[in-house]
C-alpha cells in the first residue's frame, strides 16, 4: 500500500516510545540533558528515546519494480495484526520522509513490508534498502484486520492492494484449517503480479485459498459498476465477507455495489490514495487549526501566523520575518507558500515557518 | 524602526487592543531605506544595497539547494565524536586521583562540552538542522549541556539578538546589561569596573547567560511578567540541578569508588571553567571588537531587506584561522556568514565566506575578520577603553 491518507507530524511519534526503565532513568543522572539512550545509539543504532527505529534484516526483490524488505524492529513495536500498516520513515538526500505501508508477513511476526517502485520515497526503498539498514517506524495501526469468527473470505485487490491481504492470506492458510478463502486479484500482466508463485503455491496445499487472477492488460478492468465479472467470477461473493483494497474507483464502485445488494456490512475497504486537497492554487486558502478546533479562509497576503492570531489560535511566534524558528508549526495536509521565495511546498510531518508563509489552498496546521 | 516595533510588540498578547483588521506582510521591504544608513554603508545607493540583497539570497538559495545526505552525515559524526569524547572523559575523571587520568579526563571533556554547546548545541538550536526532520537534531526538542534552559536561550538569542543585531537599546547582548562595550552606550561611573567585570564572567560564562536569559530588567521594566520569570526560574532550577548532579555530584560519587572524588570534582569544575572561557573568547569576538559597528533604533526605522543584510554585516567580526579554529568556536569564527544566514548549516559557512567577503569587497563594505589573538585582544582593547568616560563627558555635565 503506497500511501494512506492519515498522516502525523514527527512530533507526535514520542507517545508510542517504551517507558524508560528504572535503570534507565538512573543512567541519566550521568548523561543529562540528554538521554542515556542517545548514548546507547553509539553501539545500538536502534537506541532511542526519540524514535522507534528498525534494522533492515533481508531485501528480497519481488519483481522488476518491488521488493520485499523484512526489518526488526526495536523497543516500543508492537506485533501487527494482519492487515495492517506502519508508517516507514526513510532519509532521501538527508531529509527525512514518511509513507504509511502494509506489512505483509502473518499477524505476529517480525514485520516486512513490499514495496513497489512509485513515487521518489518507494523508489529510493526498492533501489537503495540494504541489510543493515536502519528504518524509521511508526507502530502498526489500521482496521482492517481479519474478523474474529471464521466464515467464507472474499478479497478482491488491485496491484500493491495486494499487501495487506497477504498477510491475512499468510495468517490463515495452513494455520486455519477452516480457512475459506477466494482471492481476486487485478494486475496488468502475469508476470508483474505480485507474490505470484507463493499464492501458487498456497492455493496447490488445498487448505482453502482460491486464487483468481485478473489481467488487466487483457481483459481490462474489473467492472464493479454491476455485478456481471463479479458473478463470472466468484458466484458465491453475497455469501462473503469481503474485503476490497484497490485504487479509489475501485473502492467507491465496491461501495455502491454492497450497498445495492444490501450487503455493506459485509464489506470492508481499505484506501491507499492519498488525499488531495481540491483547490490548491496561490491565492491563499482555508486554513484548520486542528487542536485550537478553529478554522478561517486566509488571503494570499497573510501569513498563516498572522491567520491563526486573528481568529485566537495560541500560536508559536518570534522574530515574524523567517529568521528564528520560533514559529514552527506541524503540517498536516495542504500547500503553503513561502513568502520569500514564492515556492509552494507541503510535505507530510514537515514544520512550516508560519511567519513567513501562507496558505496556498486549503491548509490544516497541527496545532 | 517603528516598523519592525509593531511587529516584535505584536507577539506579546494584548487583550485590550483590538485585533488590527490588517497586517503588514511579515517581511522586510525590498524597495527604501533606513532613516540613516550607517557611515560604512553611507556610499551605497538604495539600488546597490537592493542589488546586494539579491545577491545574498542567491548565496542563501544556492547552499539550500544543495543540502543533502552529505550534510546530514556531517552533524551526525560530530555528535557521534563529541559522545564519545564525553564518555571517555567521564570515564578517565574516574581515576582521577592518577594525574594523567585527571589530564585526559579534563582535556577530553572540556572538548565534548565546548563541541556540545558550539558546533552542534548553538547550532542545532537555532535550527539549522532542522531540515532533515530528525527528531534527535531538532531546534524544538534539543536541550543542550549549558545550565541556561534551551527555551530562554531562544528567545534571547534567535528573537532578539539576531534580529535586532548591535541596536543599542534593542539587542541586549550589546554589553550583556553588564559591559560598555559601545560608544553608544552612556558612561556610568560603575563602568570603570568595564575590563574587572569581564575578567569575572569568562570562567563563569554559563551563569552570566543563565541570569541574562531571565531578562530581570525586563522584569523591572514591567515587559515581562512576575508569573513569567517564576516559570523561567523553576525552567532553570530544574536545568541547574540536573547539571550539577551529574558534573558535580554522581561523577565524583562515581569516582569514589577509586578513592578519586575531590580529584574527580576539581576536573569536571575545571572542564566547565575551561568551556566558559573558551565560549566566552569566541562569543565576544562576534560582534565586539574594534570595527563593528552598533547602531541606534533611530538610525534602521525604514530598514530594507539589503540594509538588515548590511547591518549584520558590519556588526559583526570573523575570526581566521584553521579548520580546527573554525570547529573548535562552532563555526561563529564565520560570525558575519552566520548573521547573514542564521539558519544554514555551520559546516557549509566556510564555502559562502569567500563569496560574502567578495560581496563586502565589491560594494566597498568592511569585513572585519583576524586571527583569534587579535580579535580577542581587539575586544580586551575595547572593554579597558570604553572604561572610561567618552572625552568631554565631564565638561559636558
Amino acid at each position: 500500500m503506497p500511501e494512506v491518507e492519515i498522516r502525523r507530524p514527527f512530533c507526535c511519534e514520542y507517545r508510542y516510545m517504551a517507558r524508560f526503565s528504572p535503570l534507565t532513568r538512573m543512567a541519566q543522572v550521568f548523561t543529562t540533558p540528554h538521554s542515556p539512550e542517545d548514548f546507547l545509539r553509539l553501539v545500538n543504532p536502534l537506541s532511542s528515546s526519540r524514535q522507534l527505529r528498525g534494522i533492515v534484516t533481508e531485501v528480497i526483490p519481488e519483481t522488476e519494480d518491488s521488493a520485499t524488505i523484512r526489518f526488526h524492529p526495536g523497543r516500543g513495536w508492537h506485533a501487527h495484526e494482519a492487515g495492517q500498516w506502519a508508517r516507514i520513515g526513510v532519509e532521501i538526500d538527508g531529509v527525512r520522509q514518511w509513507r504509511s505501508y502494509s506489512l505483509t508477513t502473518a499477524g505476529g511476526e517480525d514485520p516486512a513490508i513490499t514495496v513497489t517502485a512509485i513515487g521518489a520515497i518507494s523508489e529510493a526503498l526498492v533501489r537503495n534498502t540494504k541489510p543493515g539498514d536502519v528504518l524509521f517506524l511508526a507502530p502498526p495501526q489500521g482496521d482492517f484486520v481479519l474478523p474474529e469468527h471464521p466464515r467464507p473470505l472474499l478479497m478482491i485487490t488491485a496491484g500493491s492492494g495486494l499487501t495487506p491481504v497477504m498477510s491475512m492470506i499468510r495468517t490463515l492458510v495452513r494455520r486455519r484449517a477452516d480457512a475459506d478463502v477466494q482471492l481476486l486479484h487485478s494486475s496488468r500482466t502475469l508476470d508483474g503480479s505480485l507474490f505470484r508463485d507463493e499464492l501458487q503455491e498456497l492455493a496447490d496445499l488445498d487448505h482453502g485459498l482460491t486464487v483468481k487472477h485478473w489481467i488487466t492488460s487483457e481483459q481490462g478492468r474489473i467492472d464493479l459498476s454491476g455485478t456481471k465479472d463479479l458473478d463470472a467470477a466468484v458466484p458465491d461473493w453475497r455469501e462473503r465477507a469481503t474485503y476490497v483494497c484497490g485504487p479509489t474507483e475501485m473502492i467507491n464502485e465496491a461501495e455502491a455495489l454492497w450497498k445495492a445488494a444490501a450487503r455493506e456490512h459485509q464489506l470492508v475497504i481499505e484506501r491507499f490514495a492519498p488525499v488531495i486537497l481540491p483547490g490548491a492554487g496561490g491565492a491563499g486558502g482555508h486554513v484548520t487549526f486542528e487542536k485550537s478546533d478553529k478554522e478561517v479562509d486566509a488571503d494570499g497576503d497573510t501569513t498563516l501566523l498572522e491567520a491563526g492570531e486573528d481568529v485566537g489560535v495560541v500560536m508559536p511566534s518570534g522574530c515574524r520575518m523567517g529568521i528564528c524558528q520560533s514559529c514552527l508549526v506541524p503540517l498536516v495536509a495542504g500547500q503553503v507558500r513561502d513568502l520569500r521565495t514564492g515556492e509552494v511546498h507541503g510535505e507530510e510531518g514537515q514544520l512550516v515557518q508560519t511567519c513567513v508563509s501562507t496558505a496556498a489552498g486549503p491548509v490544516h496546521l497541527d496545532v | 524602526m517603528t516598523a519592525t516595533a509593531q511587529r516584535l510588540d505584536a507577539t506579546v498578547p494584548d487583550a485590550k487592543t483590538a485585533t488590527p483588521a490588517r497586517r503588514r506582510r511579515a517581511i522586510l521591504p525590498t524597495e527604501g531605506h533606513p532613516s540613516v544608513r550607517p557611515p560604512a554603508a553611507a556610499h551605497l545607493s538604495d539600488e546597490q544595497v537592493a542589488t546586494m540583497a539579491v545577491e545574498l539570497d542567491a548565496i542563501r538559495d544556492g547552499i539550500l539547494a544543495s543540502r543533502g545526505s552529505h550534510d546530514a552525515a556531517y552533524i551526525r559524526r560530530v555528535i557521534k565524536t563529541q559522545r564519545t569524547l564525553e564518555l571517555a572523559g567521564r570515564a578517565s575523571l574516574v581515576f582521577a586521583s592518577f594525574p594523567p587520568a585527571w589530564i585526559a579526563g579534563v582535556g577530553m571533556l572540556s572538548v565534548a562540552k565546548i563541541i556540545e554547546n558550539m558546533e552542534i548545541g548553538h547550532n542545532v538550536l537555532h535550527g539549522q538542522w532542522d531540515w532533515m526532520r530528525d527528531p534527535d537534531i531538532h531546534s524544538t526538542t534539543w536541550e543542550w549541556d549549558f545550565v541556561t534552559p534551551a527555551a530562554s536561550w531562544k528567545h534571547t538569542h534567535n528573537d532578539l539578538h539576531h534580529v535586532w543585531t548591535n541596536v543599542v537599546g534593542k539587542d541586549r547582548d550589546v554589553g550583556y546589561n553588564i559591559l560598555r562595550i559601545s560608544e553608544d552606550q552612556v558612561w556610568r561611573p560603575w563602568n570603570l569596573g568595564n575590563p574587572l567585570y569581564n575578567a569575572l564572567l569568562a570562567p563563569i560564562f554559563e551563569w552570566g547567560i543563565a541570569v541574562y536569559d531571565l531578562e530581570l530588567d525586563e522584569v523591572a521594566a514591567g515587559n515581562k511578567t512576575k508569573t513569567e520569570l517564576r516559570r523561567d526560574l523553576r525552567a532553570m532550577g530544574k536545568k541547574v540541578a540536573r547539571q550539577f548532579g551529574k558534573d558535580y555530584l554522581a561523577t565524583p560519587l562515581v569516582a569514589a569508588l577509586t578513592g578519586s572524588f575531590v580529584p574527580a570534582l576539581v576536573g569536571t569544575l575545571t572542564a566547565n571553567a575551561i568551556r566558559n572561557v573558551w565560549a566566552h573568547a569566541v562569543i565576544f569576538c562576534g560582534h565586539f571588537p574594534e570595527g563593528a559597528d552598533t547602531f541606534t533604533e533611530d538610525m534602521i526605522d525604514g530598514e530594507t531587506r539589503g540594509d538588515w543584510y548590511v547591518r549584520q554585516m558590519i556588526g559583526s567580526a570573523n575570526i581566521s584561522g584553521s579548520k580546527a579554529i573554525h570547529f573548535m568556536t562552532g563555526n561563529l569564527s564565520h560570525q558575519i556568514e552566520h548573521h547573514l544566514f542564521p539558519d544554514l548549516p555551520s559546516n557549509r559557512y566556510a564555502e559562502v565566506a569567500p563569496q560574502v567577503r567578495e560581496i563586502c569587497s565589491r560594494y566597498g563594505l568592511p569585513y572585519n575578520t583576524g586571527p583569534m589573538w587579535k580579535q580577542v585582544g581587539s575586544t580586551w582593547g575595547k572593554i579597558f577603553r570604553l572604561a572610561l568616560p567618552p572625552k568631554g563627558h565631564f565638561a559636558k555635565a
